[in-house]
């Protein structure tokens, strides 16, 4: 299963996603995306190096998938972390245009009529 | 209210220059994120879904105007200009920057508040009823005895890494609006036969994975013996209570795995052999407190207002507010006033700045300048002459704060789930405000009467909805959130453990679950007045568990 | 590891024995709870001073008033978060009446040094870097006023409010 590695960045906090350059990026879209466990296993060391730089805390590696030609978050906490809370579309990364461009089936609510 | 003297506020600016000092070298990487995490948290500091989250405590849920407007301002400028209230009388932020951290608790400090002990394993923020001071039934106002907690657990030398958190609720009245039975420690003031204060206390209650009902370890404390009693609990706790895993560490699996006899023989014993340290409490020391909390000088007025008649009579809207978000004061002519933060389809306790404005300023036009926060996740404003209602009404409405559901289904309780929690394994605001939507504001959701909805999106129960009279736990199966129902808790001095129905429902059709319960509810009571939970006790889960599984076919299994 | 007491950094008189490691017929040791309850006769027999170390796992409550005059207890932090050593502390100095050294052994950590203080202990086994850093600095963090009493002997009350006390001078 492909990964991406993210963190919070040490001083504010922001979420940050590893690019192909071991950089670091605010935008999901803009993540390297690791083939296979071996990728993903060098990439969280060079995670786990800016981590004892204190650049970022709390580095780990989550799985992606390919949804609608687009790279997803897999998981609804993660699509959820890489776009913003889901009741504030006017927060986080989706208000800054750096939501994943194909967001999960499960973000999509059920919709209700009022009786 | 409570007013720090020159000791309280050098105590708070000694702690807020001690965690700048912290801040500054986990910044330059002195300290590991390892060493500073105890610290942060010690100062309400977590590391959330999407960044940093700030608690901050509102000590038994008692505000005054320039209070809330500091949380307006911090909310606009280190923050997303919005701030949520929680079940447990605090306030958190979602979005400050670890380095604003510092200034953020400085400006707090200028108004009096703190961030100290909300979270970490150490006594949390004391809570208290939120209609202290201002009910009917009330014994004794339970903010003293909570500011003096406050006080004597901050930065305690021997109580400050227990083995888990340790959480203190004070009651006064009657009526238990704190939930004290759900608390590490609950405390009841009662008067005895010779018309002393003392307390009935409670131990072992609280909520997460394994949830339990606090019990009576002491019928009559009395007040002098306050802190010694704590202290003798306390140190039982810190020497006997789990360290080897932290789902059994609170005092309540302490008390379960002792039995309620035998931890009560060893806090006897230990507060028996209590020593000359231990702390006796004067009565002039509670005297001294207690008169912070003196109620303003309201005259009596007469108990009906022509003013409101009036308006009751040609607004219908008004006329609900009036039946479900105020309940007379104890001096006729007064009323306390529910600013409800659960709109149709709101974030269940949020509220923005602007919002906080608006309520502070009606704190200070309307209400003495005292506002309070309370559990169910509103804001009160405690003394407001019947009179001035309909101004104060018009004035809420003007910032969507009028709705009338106090108490009421659509007044939900809810944690902030997968939106914004790390450990969160479903979402609870959206189902929240579906449910919300669903019920809305009008004839419908006012025929349903009182009924309690907790919702918490992970075991931990923040939501606390094992005490809900319904309960919504959000639970992830094979990558899909699912739901699970409890019927029959209650927080209050009958405080009951609600009962799972069964199987999970799916995020599609959780609100119908719960419709359909409501729909049942409406099937079987006897009388329009006959509320869910009486119902409930009296028909049990059955006719419940049959509408859902076997009659519904929304339910997926 | 090095040793601090309030007044400062200090030279260790005191040899920590292993279990297994023949005690000296002579000078200052420090042996663990077990073997002094196991050993207690033949040990006094010896010339020097005997203190005991005790690991707050060890179910050591019901111990402490025989331990009450010893010339040094040393209470281990396992783990910095391990609070119960504070409560041991507190119960040796206020309960049993010690009045030897109250020795800090483990995860001695700054930000709890103060903590500590106030419960009793007077001498600190200090290993971690940062740790050691602040304490050359000479600065204790924390406010010096409280709002209990403590058990480290150097605290007033405040005056005003039973529970308040005031540090004296903290700091040597
Ligand atoms: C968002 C960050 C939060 C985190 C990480 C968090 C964490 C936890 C955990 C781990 C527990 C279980 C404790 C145990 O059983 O030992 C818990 C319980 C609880 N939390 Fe939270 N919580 C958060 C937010 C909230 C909020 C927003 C509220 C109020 C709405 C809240 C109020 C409570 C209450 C009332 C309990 C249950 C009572 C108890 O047994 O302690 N928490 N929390
Ligand atoms: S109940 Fe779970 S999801 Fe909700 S706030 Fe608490 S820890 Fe987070």
């Amino acid at each position: 299963m492909p990964d991406v590695i993210t963190a919070n960045r040490l001083a504010d906090g922001v979420v940050v996603f590893q690019t192909a350059d071991a950089g670091w990026s605010e935008d999901f879209n803009r993540a390297a995306v690791l083939p296979d466990a071996e990728a993903t296993k060098a990439a969280l060391a060079r995670a786990t190096e800016d981590v004892t730089r204190n650049l970022v805390v709390d580095a780990y590696a989550f799985a992606v998938e390919t949804r609608n030609g687009h790279v997803a978050p897999k998981a609804l906490r993660e699509a959820i972390r890489a776009a913003g809370p889901t009741t504030r579309r006017d927060l986080g990364k989706q208000a800054e245009g750096h939501a994943p461009l194909s967001g999960p089936t499960a973000v999509k609510e059920a919709d209700h009529v009022s009786l | 209210m409570y007013h720090y003297d020159d000791f309280d506020a050098a105590f708070v600016a000694a702690r807020v220059e001690q965690f700048r000092d912290q801040v500054a070298r986990r910044l330059s990487g002195e300290l590991t994120e390892e060493q500073f995490r105890p610290h942060r948290l010690m100062n309400g500091l977590y590391l959330q879904l999407h960044s940093y989250m700030l608690r901050i405590a509102v000590p038994y849920g008692t505000l005054n105007s320039r209070q809330m407007r500091k949380l307006a301002e911090i909310a606009r400028k280190y923050d997303r200009g919005y701030g949520h209230f929680t079940t447990r009388q605090n306030i958190q932020y979602n979005w400050p920057a670890l380095k604003d951290t510092p200034d953020i608790l400085a400006e707090l400090s200028s108004v009096e508040m703190h961030a100290i002990q909300t979270s970490g394993n150490c006594i949390r923020n004391v809570t208290a009823d939120h209609y202290a001071g201002v009910a009917h039934d009330e014994i004794a106002d339970p903010r003293p005895y909570a500011e003096i907690l406050r006080q004597w657990s901050s930065l305690h030398p021997e109580f400050s890494f227990l083995p888990r958190k340790f959480k203190i609720a004070v009651n006064g009245a009657a009526h238990d609006r704190a939930v004290i039975q759900a608390h590490d420690i609950g405390l009841q003031v009662v008067r005895n036969n010779e018309g002393e204060i003392g307390f009935t206390v409670y131990v072992g209650g609280g909520m997460g994975r394994t949830p339990f009902i606090g019990r009576k370890v002491r019928e009559f404390l009395p007040e002098r013996d306050l802190l010694a009693y704590i202290e003798a609990i306390l140190r039982v706790y810190n020497l006997e209570g789990r360290r080897d895993n932290k789902f059994k560490a609170r005092i309540k699996i302490l008390m379960h795995e002792k039995t309620l006899e035998t931890l009560r023989d060893e806090i006897e014993t230990e507060f028996a052999a209590r020593d000359a340290k231990a702390l006796d409490l004067p009565p002039e020391d509670v005297a001294r407190v207690a008169a912070f909390f003196a109620p303003p000088e309201l005259e009596p007025k007469k108990p009906v207002s022509d003013r409101v008649e009036r308006r009751k009579s040609k607004d219908s809207r008004f006329a609900s507010f009036f039946a479900s978000n105020v309940v007379a004061h104890k001096v006729p002519g007064y009323v306390v006033v529910t600013v409800s933060l659960k709109a149709i389809g709101a974030v269940p306790g949020d509220a923005s700045a602007d919002q906080m404005d608006a309520v502070a300023d009606l704190a200070e036009d309307y209400s003495h300048d005292e506002l309070r926060v309370s559990h169910e996740q509103n804001l009160i404003l405690p003394h407001v002459a019947l009179d001035d209602l309909p101004a104060v009404y018009d004035r809420l409405a003007s910032v969507d704060l009028a709705t009338a559901n106090a108490g009421a289904v659509t007044d939900i309780i809810a944690c902030p789930g997968l939106d914004y929690c790390t450990l969160a394994t479903a979402r609870s605001i959206p189902v929240a405000q579906r449910i919300a939507q669903r019920f809305g504001d009008g004839a419908r959701a006012r025929s349903i009467g009182p009924l309690k909805i907790n919702i918490s999106g992970c075991v931990n129960a923040c939501g606390h909805h094992h005490v809900g009279q319904i309960g919504i736990l959000g639970l992830e199966r094979a990558g899909e959130e699912t739901y699970q129902i409890t019927l029959g808790g209650s927080a209050d001095e009958n405080a009951a453990i609600g009962q799972i129905t069964g199987p999970g429902f799916s995020s599609e059709n959780i609100v119908g679950a719960i419709d359909t319960i409501v729909e049942t509810y409406m099937g079987l009571r006897r009388r329009d007045d006959e509320t869910f939970i009486e119902a409930f006790r009296r028909v049990g889960l059955a006719p419940f568990k049959e509408a859902l599984y076997e009659r519904s076919a929304g339910s997926d299994i | 590891m090095v040793l601090w007491r309030r007044e400062g950094f200090a030279e260790d008189a005191w040899a920590f024995l292993a279990d297994d490691a023949e005690a000296p017929e002579t000078g200052s040791i420090v042996v663990s709870l077990k073997r002094w309850l196991a050993e207690r006769e033949a040990l006094a027999s010896r010339t020097g001073p005997v203190g005991v170390a005790v690991d707050a796992g060890a179910d050591a409550q019901a111990h402490l008033p025989e331990l009450a005059n010893r010339p040094l207890v040393a209470l281990a932090f396992a783990k910095f978060a391990d609070g119960r050593s504070f409560s041991y502390a507190r119960l040796l100095r206020d309960r049993h009446g010690f009045k030897g050294e109250l020795r800090a052994v483990g995860e001695v950590l700054i930000d709890e040094i103060p903590l500590m203080l106030r419960c009793g202990f007077d001498s600190f086994d200090v290993t971690n870097a940062p740790t050691l850093a602040v304490l050359e600095a000479g600065r204790l963090p924390g406010p010096p006023i409280h709002y209990q009493p403590g058990s480290g002997g150097d605290e007033a009350p405040a005056g005003v409010r039973s529970w308040r006390t005031i540090s004296a001078a903290r700091q040597g």
